[in-house]
Order: C-alpha cells, then sequence, then structure tokens
C-alpha cells in the first residue's frame, strides 16, 4: 500500500475495502496478510462481549493461525460453496500511542448460496488497532464483533 | 399422520424419512417426549449462583425459567403468566425479587405462587377479580426439578423415574469424570440448523462419521488409528458414551508434536492449539456423552461444553453451546481453552460439517417419506463398542428411546 503523507483516516478506508474485497473474491490466501505476524483477529458475539465472557467463534492469535485456517478451509472442511459480499460503514478513528490507529467500522454480509438463496449473514463492527509496518497499514488486531447471538448453519469463511 | 403407521415395523436400523418433516409427528414428541418421561436439560447451576437469579431456557416448545430461590434451591417454571399466558421472563436472565408479568401486572414469587393480582380489589368499589377467587390454583407451573453436576434438569411428568436412575450408573461416572470441580462459562454459541433436530440428535451418536466427515482429523493427522477407546451406552440404549484415549505405553507423542500428518504440507502452522494438558485424571483426549433427549456433554481436548438442542418446528432446530472451563482456570489454561475452541462451535475445525450435514439429508429427503435410511453398522444391536467405534449401535439407541416414548 502506498500512502505516506496520505491522511491516516483514507489509508484506513483503503485497508478496510482491500481486506473485504479480498474475502468478497475469495482471494482468502491473502487474507492473512492484512494481519501483523502476531496480529490477533477474533470474531465474537455481542451477547459475549457485553456480558465479559472471553469466548470466540473464531479465535486466530497470529497469522500462522489464520493460515492455518485458510488451509484447513480449503483442503478440509466441507460446507456448501457460498460467497460473501461486504458493505462496510465509515471508519470512526483515533489515534494512540506510537502511531496505533484504532477504528471501528461497522459491516454488512450478504451471503449467497450457490442454490440462489440470500440471507444476511452476519451484521456489527469491526474493532481495530491499526499499525505501520513496512511501509503499509496492518491490523494488530481485529475483533468482529457480531450483533447476532446465532450463526446460521456454520462459519467458515473469515468475516 | 397420513398413513396410519408411519412406522411399520420394529426396526430402529431404518429410519421412515417421514419422522423428519411430519408436522403431526412434531406435536406428538411436543407432548409423549418433551412434556413426557424425559429428564431435559436447561442450563448450568454456576449461571444462576444467586438468589434471585434467573435464565430462560426451553423444553421443546415450552417456554422454561429456571430460577434461584432464596433458599438456595432452583425451581424451574413454566414461563407463561396464569393470567392470558403472557411470557413472565422476556429477559434471557436477570435477578428478581419476584417475577412480574407486565401485562396486568400479576406477581409470583420465586416459587411460582401467585401472590398478587393488579386492581384484585377493583378501583373504588367497581371491578376486580370474581369473588371466591383463589390464588394458590394460579401459580406457574412448577416441574420437577433436580440438579446433577452442577447441570440443571427438570421433567414435566410425574412417571419419570427419578433423575439418577434415569440416566443411569455408567453415564453418571462419566458425568462425574467431565465435571470434577466447580465450572466458569466461557461464553455462548448458538447455530441455527436447517434440519430436523433428531437429525443432530443422531449425528451427535453417530461415532462411524468421525473420521470420515470430519476431514480435518486425517488431513492434519490428528486421530491416529493406534488411539483407543470405545462406546458405552445406558442400559436401556438411550443415552451414550463415545470417547478415544491416548495408549497407556506412550508410544504416542504429545501436544503438538502429534499434529504431523503423513504429508508434511498439512501440518499445521501453529499447532498450540492442539496442546492438551491432560486434567480429568486420564489420557481420554475426546469425549462426547448424551442424555436422551437433547443434551451433549463434550470435552474435546481441553475445550469443555455442554450442547443443548432446541427444536424449532419440523424443519429447523437451534444448537446452543455453553462453553466451559473451571473455576480455577489460570491464564494461561483459560488462553489455551480460548484456542482450543477452535475446533468447535459454529466455525469448529472438527464441528463445522455437523451444522451442514443435517440440511443435506434434509433437502434430499423430503421428497421420500415413505423410503428409509439403513443403518446397520454393527448390524442391529444396541450394545457397547470398542476401539473402533465403526458402528452404529449408539444411534439406533437414539431411535428405541424415540419409539419407547413416542409408541409410534
Ligand atoms: S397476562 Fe400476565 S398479567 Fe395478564
Ligand atoms: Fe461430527
Amino acid at each position: 500500500m502506498t500512502g505516506a503523507g496520505e491522511a491516516p483516516a483514507a489509508r484506513i478506508a483503503r485497508l478496510n475495502t482491500a481486506y473485504a474485497h479480498a474475502i468478497d473474491d475469495d482471494r482468502l490466501e491473502d487474507w492473512p496478510g492484512f494481519f501483523t505476524d502476531d496480529g490477533l483477529y477474533r470474531i465474537v458475539t455481542r451477547e459475549n462481549r457485553e456480558a465479559g465472557l472471553p469466548l470466540a467463534i473464531v479465535h486466530c492469535d497470529g497469522a500462522a493461525m489464520m493460515r492455518d485456517r485458510v488451509r484447513a478451509m480449503r483442503t478440509a472442511n466441507i460446507f456448501e460453496p457460498h460467497t460473501y459480499c461486504h458493505t462496510l460503514g465509515a471508519a470512526e478513528i483515533a489515534e494512540g500511542e506510537d502511531g496505533i490507529h484504532t477504528a471501528r467500522t461497522n459491516f454488512t454480509v450478504v451471503r449467497t448460496m450457490h442454490s440462489g438463496a440470500m440471507s444476511i449473514f452476519a451484521c456489527g463492527r469491526y474493532l481495530d488497532r491499526i499499525v505501520e509496518a513496512d511501509g503499509a497499514l496492518r491490523f494488530a488486531e481485529r475483533i468482529v464483533v457480531c450483533d447476532s447471538r446465532t450463526v446460521d448453519t456454520l462459519l467458515v469463511v473469515p468475516l | 399422520m397420513s398413513t396410519a403407521r408411519p412406522w411399520p415395523d420394529d426396526d430402529v436400523s431404518r429410519v421412515p424419512y417421514r419422522v423428519y418433516t411430519d408436522p403431526d409427528i412434531h406435536a406428538r414428541e411436543q407432548e409423549r417426549i418433551f412434556r413426557g418421561p424425559t429428564w431435559n436439560f436447561l442450563c448450568l447451576e454456576a449461571e444462576i449462583p444467586n438468589p434471585g437469579d434467573y435464565r430462560t431456557s426451553v423444553i421443546g416448545d415450552a417456554p422454561i425459567v429456571v430460577v434461584r430461590g432464596r433458599d438456595g434451591g432452583i425451581a424451574a417454571l413454566v414461563n407463561r403468566c396464569a393470567h392470558k399466558g403472557a411470557l413472565v421472563c422476556y429477559k434471557p436472565r436477570g435477578n428478581v425479587s419476584e417475577f412480574t408479568c407486565v401485562y396486568h401486572n400479576w406477581t409470583y414469587d420465586l416459587d411460582g405462587r401467585l401472590t398478587g393480582v393488579a386492581f384484585r380489589r377493583g378501583v373504588r368499589g367497581e371491578g376486580g377479580m370474581e369473588e371466591g377467587f383463589e390464588p394458590g390454583a394460579h401459580g406457574l407451573r412448577r416441574l420437577r426439578t433436580r440438579t446433577r453436576n452442577g447441570l440443571v434438569f427438570a421433567t414435566f411428568s410425574d412417571e419419570a423415574p427419578d433423575l439418577e436412575t434415569y440416566i443411569g450408573r455408567d453415564m453418571l461416572s462419566a458425568l462425574d469424570r467431565v465435571f470434577v470441580k466447580p465450572v466458569r462459562v466461557l461464553g455462548y454459541h448458538s447455530q441455527v440448523l436447517p434440519n430436523n433436530w433428531k437429525l443432530y440428535a443422531e449425528n451427535t451418536k453417530d461415532s462411524y462419521h468421525a473420521t470420515l466427515l470430519h476431514v480435518f482429523h486425517n488431513t492434519f493427522g490428528i486421530v491416529r488409528f493406534t488411539m483407543g477407546g470405545g462406546i458405552r451406552l445406558s442400559e436401556n440404549g438411550w443415552h451414550h458414551l463415545s470417547f478415544t484415549e491416548r495408549s497407556a505405553d506412550g508410544s504416542e507423542r504429545e501436544g503438538a508434536e502429534a499434529v504431523r500428518s503423513l504429508k508434511e504440507q498439512y501440518a499445521l502452522e501453529d499447532p498450540s492449539l492442539m496442546e492438551h494438558r491432560l486434567e480429568l485424571g486420564d489420557r481420554i483426549t475426546n469425549s462426547i456423552q448424551t442424555i436422551f433427549p437433547t443434551l451433549v456433554v463434550q470435552q474435546i481436548l481441553n475445550a469443555l461444553a455442554v450442547r443443548q438442542l432446541v427444536p424449532r418446528g419440523p424443519g429447523e432446530c437451534e444448537l446452543r453451546w455453553t462453553v466451559l472451563g473451571f473455576e480455577d482456570d489460570d491464564e494461561s489454561l483459560e488462553a489455551l481453552r480460548l484456542k482450543v475452541n477452535n475446533l468447535v462451535g459454529p466455525a469448529g475445525y472438527v464441528s463445522m460439517e455437523d451444522g451442514c450435514i443435517g440440511g443435506f439429508i434434509d433437502t434430499a429427503t423430503r421428497s421420500a417419506p415413505e423410503e428409509r435410511s439403513f443403518m446397520r453398522m454393527g448390524g442391529t444391536a444396541i450394545e457397547p463398542a470398542g476401539a473402533s467405534r465403526v458402528t452404529e449401535a449408539a444411534v439406533r439407541g437414539f431411535w428405541r428411546a424415540w419409539r419407547d416414548c413416542m409408541a409410534l
């Protein structure tokens, strides 16, 4: 990603867009690259989070675990083929110490099955800690908070 | 029912597909299974530790509220106001000194006794409840309630045997094995599955599919055929336990090192989630226990959970996971549990397929209500099995239980 000198908000918007499009276009092998090597990715429900309960639906502690997720999905796991379409809100950004930005971005994911059935699969917010690494912005942490306490059938593609 | 006998013979190895879709059968299950002589799991005691703490749950279609009384005892009440049938507790959990129905403010104590009727004496001498009204006859229905190993169960039935007899000695000792000390809830998962509840119930008893459907096991070299284990059944075949254990001679390496497949490229890059700290006094790595009709108790490495299966009409069900640790877990053990939980839940490496497989069956069998499955791995017997677990005995046990209740 280019953009030294560009305003942080514009860079974070481009990061969010690139992340969502990589997933929507099934370039999942690129997905771990949006994180720092020791980045944290968690999908949690709003119910658990608000109750202070630590359980996650997906818990990847480091990019290696994210690559394992993608490899398992590609080689082992069985599910009905489907695609996602992310729609993102504007990021609300705060600059913290040491150039770390925190951001909150709302999202909606529509899931389309091979049958043509479409549904709102997930809706919620990304809570991010974003850092500069090798001239690009990366997620040191992305917590995906889903508004619904339920998952329809299963979750395999990252949100 | 559209035919006189939906199940024309005694053969529980061949299930007529009609039983998954017929609305009359669904209604009969409510009456004969869920409101019949079964003990149904509701929640954990740990979720309602203090007097007045309540949590809502369900038995089949019936809404239930489970509450901790002032004396520390637990009551399961049908969550339905005696006045006009509104939900009394419409929030999933809370703490109350009494229950108040929001519709017309009837109040009940924590045992479900009616304690107040708004405007019972009318207003300025006008209106009010009829003469001779007896509050004692209008409480919330209180169910037989019993706890075991911190799990709360209830039954609508006076005929059900006591809970311990219902579960049976062997299955009780399997519960004792997991619940060795007080638990802590780490969180909840919920999945809505596009299929009849019985398809998931069968799946949890189907040890035959484990290494076949869940390819992750083999691809990443996690289940080894050298492992020991077996299947145990309650005497009547209703409940089951399926488990895998490491060989005691230490011939298998433990923890991260064991996660090595035949193909090196399919080793996990980060195998830390497969670390297993033995904590239950044995070498069992996986144990899945079912209590008919809808409870599953799971230990997969250090991932502990109870699952409650909730029917939602004939064509849908909800699977509610309560994921557990122990109260005395230190930080590093809790961190391990959060990691190993990647294996289970809606996105679990070895459980996500269980979320979709029932839907595959539902889609393919809807058009064939008169056709039947063929579950004869291990013949037609309902009996325990050894390490291979290549048997459908426990699934047949499920259908034995179902037919005992349904009398169809
Ligand atoms: S329905 Fe509960 S008070 Fe009227
Ligand atoms: Fe399974």
